[in-house]
């Protein structure tokens, strides 16, 4: 599926929710079902420090697509980092670095993505638009 | 004993909705409200008498003058400092802790000692890692203990006759331990080094007593006391004032100047270059008159309470630690649940209208030492109440249930 369509996809379902808590419920559903990063990647280099929580990112290139797993010691955190995933991984990296984020505010996420918050979520997109830059420039 | 309404009426931002809840603000330790009294005198500034100061001969230039004169004689009778210009208005405590150790960039010599205890915030722990990578002194360390209390007699052995200055906080902001700094200022003069006091946390709950403290140095913060935020007091004794050098350079710190040569003014201009926040300054003096006419005894009584009472709700809750169990502790509370990472906590209960501090409180060292990422932090100030506490622990239980 493309970005876009992910997207969509995930605009759809946060709008079956009435509140914030439902919202909240659901994100840390997705959370506790994101796969684990592997231990081996769970390094300093792929390390980004928030003030407030830790994330971390590991991407790796299969054939003409990127496929990225990451992990965070919080577990709201970890909820959006899977929706991030759910979008971004095994995509092509030109696809990944035209896409934009707009979906994050339609479901009512847009606090969580502000640079204030510090939980490493800001710098997370960043780092996924690098890997792609990375591995665009590689080919 | 405190009306409590009345004290919360005086605070326009406490009538506040956050998220649609009423707000219960429990960040006292990063910064307090204001009083209307403050926010007037701000205004009161600008309407009526803004006009550079120890310039101008013109009357709103005396006035201005005049009043931010008034405000340092307010805060000198307050710390009981024995000269007005030995109290030095700056930015916040930040501030202060830089002039000093900028100061100190002239006298220390490689190999001399600094002396930080463990407990402290980055801005009393960095200022001086730089102070020591320009002059090649060394940072030594007091440790604590799992209470969050520093070791006395491991004090007693680090202070040596190559320590010059000790550096500490009176109260400290992750967990609120009261450290026993009467007793490390003498100890520090009696190997001949001097102290610095960052009173940051403990202004709000209490009057310090720089003459009877005889500390060298003592520094806070005005956002923390009712008072605007870039404003803040550097306490030096006159004769450590005139020792050390000036921090910027600038109008008003001159006596005279050629292209040759300047001489430096006079002490407290000599530290106060530039336009400074006149009507920060000024309003400090008022929240400082506030703070005492709240009176301090009332103040620590009800924040006595509240710590009382925060901790008991507290502990009700299955699974909840709290961090910094001093004997001598304000009304702090520092706190994790198993298994849950501090931000989850913070973030659902802000949804419910709570507002407390989550992470490591620019106090990275401390949390390194109990291994954990990071806690909730609930300060309480005098005009929170019981029944706000209720609610925190209400949001906590909830925000627990959502997420084990």
């Amino acid at each position: 599926m493309k970005i876009k369509e992910i997207q969509e996809e995930i605009v759809d379902e946060f709008s079956m929710f009435d509140d914030w808590m439902e919202r909240y419920e659901y994100i840390i559903e997705l959370g506790k079902k994101l796969p684990l990063i592997k231990e081996e990647y769970k390094t300093e280099n792929n390390i980004i420090k928030g003030c407030q929580s830790k994330v971390w990112l590991q991407g790796e290139q299969t054939d003409d697509k990127i496929v990225f797993t990451a992990d965070s010691d919080a577990i709201l955190t970890k909820g959006i980092i899977a929706i991030l995933i759910r979008t971004f991984s095994n995509q092509k990296a030109s696809d990944i670095l035209e896409a934009d984020m707009n979906f994050i505010d339609e479901i009512g996420l847009k606090e969580h993505l502000s640079p204030t918050r510090a939980n490493g979520l800001v710098s997370m997109i960043k780092n996924i638009k690098m890997y792609a830059l990375a591995f665009n420039a590689q080919n | 004993m405190l009306d409590i309404n009345k004290i919360r009426a005086d605070f326009p931002i406490l009538t506040q909705k956050v998220n649609g809840k009423p707000l219960v603000y429990f960040d006292n330790g990063a910064t307090s409200q204001k009083p209307q009294v403050v926010i007037d005198a701000i205004s009161k500034y600008y309407q009526e008498i803004n006009a550079n100061i120890h310039r101008g001969v013109h009357t709103l230039s005396q006035l201005a003058t005049d009043a931010y004169e008034t405000s340092r004689g307010k805060i000198q009778s307050h710390i009981n400092a024995k000269f007005a210009h030995e109290v030095l208005f700056t930015s916040g405590t930040t501030h202060g802790i830089n002039l000093v150790t900028n100061g100190f960039a002239a006298i220390l010599k490689p190999g001399d000692e600094i002396l930080v205890s463990a407990l402290e915030h980055h801005s009393n722990i960095v200022p001086w890692q730089m102070l020591c990578e320009k002059t090649g002194a060394v940072l030594r360390v007091i440790p604590m203990n799992q209470e969050g209390e520093l070791i006395m007699a491991e004090y007693d052995a680090l202070l040596s006759n190559k320590t010059k200055i000790v550096t500490v906080n009176h109260i400290s902001n992750a967990l609120g331990t009261v450290n026993p700094i009467k007793y490390m200022i003498d100890k520090a003069h009696e190997v001949g080094a001097a102290i610095l006091i960052d009173g940051a946390q403990a202004v709000p709950h209490l009057k310090p007593n720089v003459q009877e403290l005889d500390c060298d140095f003592y520094v806070f913060s005005g956002h923390k006391i009712c008072g605007p935020t870039g404003t803040g007091i550097l306490y030096g004794k006159e004769a450590w004032l005139n020792k050390l050098p000036p921090y910027q350079g600038g109008g008003e710190m001159i006596k005279e100047v050629s292209f040759e040569k300047t001489t430096y003014a006079e002490l407290p201009h000599k530290f106060e270059a530039g336009t400074p926040n006149i009507a920060g300054g000024i309003a400090l003096g008022t929240a400082i008159d506030y703070m005492n006419e709240v009176g301090f005894d009332n103040i620590q009584q009800q924040e006595k309470e509240l710590l009382h009472y925060g901790t008991k709700r507290l502990l009700e809750i299955e699974g909840l630690k709290i961090f910094g169990t001093a004997k001598e502790k304000t009304s702090v509370i520092s706190f994790n649940i198993e298994g849950i990472h501090p931000y989850d906590i913070g973030t659902i209960i802000d949804k419910l209208g709570i507002a407390v501090r989550t992470g490591h409180h620019c106090a990275q060292p401390i949390m390194t030492f109990f291994n954990i990422p990071g806690t909730i932090r609930a300060s309480f100030a005098f005009y929170n109440t019981k029944e706000e506490i209720d609610l925190m622990v209400a949001a906590v239980k909830k925000a627990q249930l959502m997420l084990s």
